[in-house]
């Protein structure tokens, strides 16, 4: 295994007085996209706001490519490498699809181009100049995904990309996931679909009550059934 | 002679040239305002002390550095946006965690202080301060005569308003300031400095105000009452814009300032309250302003 890009230790966070994040163990090695899974309300969401630092109210070890996250304040953390697709997705109303596109600053030499982002998704190209929340459900968690693409962010954190969206905009997403990994992408997936997931994942964490109870390759799947069955009642 | 509605074209014409030189500083104020009030969420009661500082630095510059008019024009915002930007990086940006209303009571304590300062070293009177002499004399149109200089502010306030407009609908740095004005803490964890952006929003916004400032410093002299006189019109403005709303702030701003204008000449007595009546009317009917978004 390569050296890991992502290590966070013992991450623990609060919102106001409730502790969310029990002492959060995670290790992403470069180019390796793992997934979280787990009910709702264990800690998913807060497990990538956290590591962002969109959560202050916390203590632990995060580092990024060799880098101390914990001390580095909310707008150099992009700049690190890390890039971050929303759950709600996060387009903004009075920006046009391109200016959502655009918005997020470059942060490393390596992201795609303007061009290769529209012929991956030629709708965004069409719609261009309309307001980004007119868009699709599915339109708008394609233009999430490129608008951190474009930076040469090193690491996206990526949650719940297919929720609540229809079967054939997750199997292109599914497609999208999987030649940003050819190009050497590494993935922090949050979800909740287990099918879609099982598709991308190199390997899996199981979160309960905000830590991580199991850790397993995509080629252990089978042998979890049970406890996944358990946890995720599936 | 020419009559309008039974009132003569000259005193109907003159009236709306004061209603649109009114209206043109109500346009840059309640700009200002709401763009500060967008992204800042505060409700910069300070705003008629910076428009009243930068009709001071003007005077001052011209007192003691025989500073031009048109030189002062463009240095008395600076200063204003300068002094700005300290108070928020020093004093504002600290309660923004905190109640909105912590904001609203700071700045209004500011202004206070501001105004107060000023009265104690130059009394409540006002200064007269020289139009320049190139805007001096007036032109006749035909059916009415213009001073240059009105001519002028009317101009200058329609350019910095649409200047204003661009900045904020059409360039990138425009499009952070939209964007975190949605979402702070996101565009934030793009990777842009969302609290350097806050600081030179206020700054603008209070450069915009001092602009005003000079603009009105030959026509209604110079005093440190003056911005307490129309900072209570221009919230009413805002109000009737729709808070947070850029266009809307600029169009009320002389739609207004024209309906107080028209109001001197067919019932003048109702000429002091005549917004007010507006804004009680646009509250009832559309809570949000005429182009504000209903929340």
């Amino acid at each position: 295994m390569t050296a890991s890009l992502l290590q966070v230790t013992d991450l623990q966070a609060w919102y106001g007085e409730s502790h969310v994040l029990h002492g959060v163990n995670l290790t992403v090695a470069q180019g390796e996209m793992i997934c979280i899974l787990g009910r709702n309300g264990m800690g998913k969401t807060t497990t990538l706001r956290t590591i962002m630092g969109l959560l202050r109210k916390r203590s632990g070890q995060i580092t990024f490519d060799g880098q101390d996250m914990m001390r580095a304040p909310l707008h150099r953390v992009a700049h690190a490498g890390l890039g971050f697709v929303p759950e709600e997705r996060g387009i903004f109303a009075t920006l046009s699809v391109e200016e959502n596109l655009t918005l997020p600053p470059i942060v490393a030499p390596g992201g795609m181009s303007i061009d290769e982002i529209y012929d991956l998704f030629p709708n965004l190209a069409e719609r261009r100049k309309s307001p980004g929340t007119k868009l699709s459900g599915g339109e708008q968690q394609m233009l999430a995904m490129a608008r951190i693409l474009r930076t040469g962010a090193k690491c996206i954190l990526l949650d719940e990309p297919t929720e609540g969206l229809a079967p054939v905009i997750i199997q292109r997403i599914g497609e999208v996931l999987v030649q940003l990994k050819s190009r050497g992408m590494t993935v922090v997936l949050v979800e909740q679909n287990f099918r879609f997931a099982s598709k991308v994942a190199d390997r899996f964490y199981l979160m309960d009550h905000g830590r991580m109870i199991a850790d397993f390759p995509v080629s252990d799947l089978t042998a979890n059934m049970e406890l996944l069955n358990k946890e995720l009642g599936i | 002679m020419t009559m309008i509605f039974g009132i003569p074209l000259q005193a109907f014409m003159g009236q709306l040239l004061i209603g649109l030189i009114n209206g043109s500083f109500y346009a840059l104020l309640s700009l200002g305002l709401a763009v500060i009030f967008g992204l800042l969420r505060v409700i910069n009661f300070a705003h008629g002390a910076q428009y009243m500082l930068g009709a001071f630095a003007a005077l001052l510059l011209a007192m003691y550095g025989g500073v031009s008019y048109w030189v002062a024009l463009l240095l008395a915002p600076v200063i204003v946006g300068l002094t700005a930007a300290v108070v928020e990086k020093t004093m504002l940006s600290r309660l923004y965690k905190l109640d909105h209303l912590y904001g609203l009571l700071f700045t209004f304590g500011l202004a206070l202080v501001i105004e107060g300062t000023f009265r104690y070293f130059f009394g409540a009177s006002g200064k007269p301060y020289p139009a320049p002499s190139a805007l001096s004399g007036a032109s006749n149109l035909g059916f009415m005569v213009l001073p240059n200089y009105r001519g002028w502010v009317v101009v200058a306030s329609l350019a910095v308003c649409i200047a204003t407009w661009a900045l904020i609908e059409r360039t990138k740095l425009g499009a952070y300031l939209r964007a975190a004005t949605e979402n702070p803490s996101l565009v934030q964890a793009f990777g842009i400095n969302v609290p350097l952006l806050l600081t030179l929003t206020y700054a603008l916004g209070a450069g915009l105000a001092a602009f005003a400032g000079v603009l009105a410093a030959p026509i209604y002299q110079v005093s440190p009452l003056m911005g307490s006189n129309i900072i209570i019109v221009v919230f009413a403005v805002v109000v009737v814009g729709g808070m947070g709303s850029i266009m809307g702030a600029i169009v009320t701003g002389y739609l207004l300032g024209i309906a107080e204008g028209l109001t001197k000449v067919f019932y003048p007595e109702a000429s002091n309250i005549v917004i007010f009546v507006i804004m009680a009317i646009v509250l009832i009917l559309r809570p949000a302003g005429l182009f504000g978004k209903d929340v």
